[in-house]
């Protein structure tokens, strides 16, 4: 069996900052790392293989650096990777994306059948959930989004059954051979890199794919240019301003200062304590 | 949509640069005309997102001078029609229905061709849809077999003045930035938009419209995926965090798992729901419906109580619309008390407590009164 995993390397969002003044992303000294929703993609892979034998190969876009993403998910355990690399795919949308991507796993194809595609649900920058759809309608494979559990593999029959997360409830959903599947958050636990893993996957040689290598036909479809959406402005949040009602504690009881905001929320909300009153009696 | 270049992004760059790309509409998409909705149903119900995007839908359309779609696929033994109605009443001019018994339930397959057909066929400027793991699924699909422009997850939508294109504001980068997008030289203009980011619109119980029948012209033996079942959730695991009209939240400032307990007690007592920063989630303390946030559920309830939360920017822009917010966190230069409408410097492990206990004694007194 063989198992694309895409993932894409991200800036840690919980330590970007802003700058003040320029209102630009200060993107000095904060950390990139592997999209974390891809990690629950790239661990149901390694189990997929684990049970069922193959192959697992890593696709990621993105700059030259983005190899330090892929040598992580190699320590993981992944057995290949690719960085399709170029300048060329700079500024480009999520369909511009999923075309370039689209071609990577076509490319990878070639070297052997894919049975499986994974993506992670969203990214945590971008955070659309565009791509791993975009990838599955480019190439033609049945999409799983959301999916919480996979129930069983048939590699004889070349199905797959699987629940996925709707609204309101769990589909069980059965289809065949090839797929495109994203793992809902927090469905596994990755597992650990052992020391010899790492050290392997620190002298890996990821593969590097220009757009030609990567099997680009049409480069007016990539980058900016295959973009059709443009960012027209770029601005930070509104501050309000109005500043919070603070609350002393050391200067009257817990239980006061906790009266006090009871009255003070009611009085600001007019309707809210006879609404809170209305469900309590319902 | 594209993750801007962010280094190289001025504070306000007042018109898309085209760096080689074409940007004007061709010729053959200036006839799409028309703002349309997606209808999201599940089991005799639209999901409330969907009506709240026909509010927006109808600003658009009334700042273009043009109409409001909505667009409803389902089974035929499905009340699409009803659905219609209600559609014109909260501002629909039109609808397109279309019964078929492989649209029961939803699959990306049949849902994809329909909807892509009847985009193909009457062509409208705008096409929004619920950013739901249903809205999700289907939008992208949908784009890219259109080869279209998508916006995720947008908080405001506009006509741009000039171009007369849909001007979709997004959060960025965690919410740190915003951000406005277009599609100014492909037809229909995608975007998205999460549960309760917009408001309700008002209903306007004598507006009419017009039905359409459509027909979506494939069989079940087409279509690869097949619904095996479906598992509701039980209603005690029903967790609806964007609906809530109380909210009490935990961060990692409550030190540990079990002292959520207290921020349920509050919860319990203000008949409202749970919610969690990711960083909580991530240590898996609570489930992963419980996250408000960027990358989690946005919420405005009328009261939102943070207890342990020091409100970074992904936090805030998932709860910022709520009616009042409380902050309570050790920390006085805590960011939540730059936009809590009521702070308390304290210990949340503490002031939970006490605050449950003046909410339960506030009801109780109000109970006797009216006793």
């Amino acid at each position: 069996m063989h198992i694309v995993v895409c993932i894409k390397q991200v800036p840690d969002s919980a330590q970007i900052r802003v700058h003040p003044v320029t209102n630009t992303i200060m993107r000095q000294g904060v950390p990139a790392i592997v999209n974390p929703y891809d990690l629950f993609s790239l661990e149901e892979a390694l189990r997929l293989k684990d049970k069922l034998g193959g192959k697992v190969t890593m696709l990621c876009m993105g700059p030259p650096q983005a190899e330090d993403a892929l040598r992580k998910c190699i320590g993981f355990g992944a057995d290949d990777a690719v960085l399709v690399t170029d300048r060329a795919f700079a500024g480009a949308d999520t369909l511009a994306t999923s075309y370039a991507l689209a071609a990577g796993v076509r490319q990878l194809a070639r070297e052997q059948a894919v049975d499986i595609v994974f993506t992670g649900k969203q990214t945590i920058d971008g955070d659309t959930a565009q791509v791993g759809p975009g990838i599955a309608k480019r190439l033609g494979l049945q999409l799983l989004t959301y999916v919480s559990r996979i129930i069983e593999t048939d590699l004889v029959n070349r199905t797959i059954t699987v629940e996925r997360r709707a609204e309101g409830g769990v589909q069980v959903l059965k289809t065949a051979l090839p797929c495109l599947i994203t793992m809902l958050e927090n469905t596994n636990e990755m597992r650990f890199a052992n020391l010899p893993a790492m050290i392997h996957a620190a002298a890996y040689p990821v593969r590097k794919w220009n757009k030609e290598q990567a099997g680009i036909e049409d480069p007016a479809k990539i980058g900016l240019k295959g973009s059709p959406t443009v960012v027209s402005k770029v601005f930070g949040p509104t501050p309000r301003s109005e500043k919070a009602d603070m609350l002393e504690l050391e200067t009257s009881s817990l239980r006061d200062v906790s009266l006090n905001l009871i009255q003070k929320i009611f009085t600001r909300h007019p309707t809210l304590e006879s609404d809170l009153l209305m469900k309590e009696l319902t | 949509m594209s993750t801007p270049t962010p280094s190289a992004a001025p504070a306000t760059a007042a018109r898309p640069a085209g760096r080689g790309r074409n940007l004007e509409l061709p010729e053959h998409l200036k006839a799409y005309k028309g703002v349309w909705v997606f209808i999201e149903h599940d089991r005799g119900h639209v999901h409330s997102v969907s009506w709240e995007l026909l509010g927006e839908a109808r600003k658009l359309a009334d700042t273009l001078g043009s109409s409001v779609g909505a667009v409803i696929l389902g089974g035929d033994d499905e009340p699409l029609e009803k659905f219609a109605a209600e559609a014109f009443t909260m501002g629909a001019d039109k609808a397109y229905v279309m019964h078929d018994p492989v649209l029961k339930g939803y699959r990306n397959e049949p849902f994809t061709k329909g909807l892509t057909d009847l985009v193909n066929k009457h062509q409208p400027e705008i096409l929004l849809l619920g950013a739901t793991s249903m809205g999700r699924d289907l939008a992208g699909s949908v784009a890219t077999t259109l080869l279209t422009g998508l916006t995720a997850d947008c908080t405001e939508l506009k006509i741009d003045p000039v171009s007369r294109a849909l001007a979709a504001t997004r959060p960025t980068f965690g919410g740190s930035l915003l951000c406005t997008i277009m599609t100014l030289a492909y037809r229909p203009q995608m975007a998205t938009v999460r549960p309760r980011v917009m408001a309700m619109p008002q209903i306007d119980a004598t507006r009419s419209g017009e039905i359409t029948q459509e027909t979506l012209g494939m069989v079940e033996t087409q279509i690869v995926t097949k619904l095996l079942d479906f598992i509701a959730d039980a209603n005690s695991q029903q967790i609806n965090l964007p609906y809530a009209d109380v909210i009490v939240s935990g961060g990692k400032g409550l030190k540990n798992p079990d002292n959520f307990k207290l921020v349920f007690e509050l919860a319990r007592v203000l008949g409202g729901e749970v919610g969690a920063t990711r960083p909580c989630v991530q240590a898996g303390w609570v489930e992963a419906e419980r996250q408000v946030g960027q990358t989690g559920k946005t919420v405005r309830p009328k009261l939102y109580i943070a207890a342990g939360i020091s409100g970074a920017i992904q936090h805030r822009v998932g709860m910022e619309a709520s009616d009042v917010i409380v902050a309570i966190n050790t920390d006085p230069n805590a960011p939540i008390f730059e936009f809590a409408h009521y702070g308390i410097v304290g210990n949340a492990m503490q002031v939970l407590p006490a605050l449950t206990q003046a909410f339960a004694g506030h009801f109780a007194n109000h109970r006797r009164q009216a006793a």
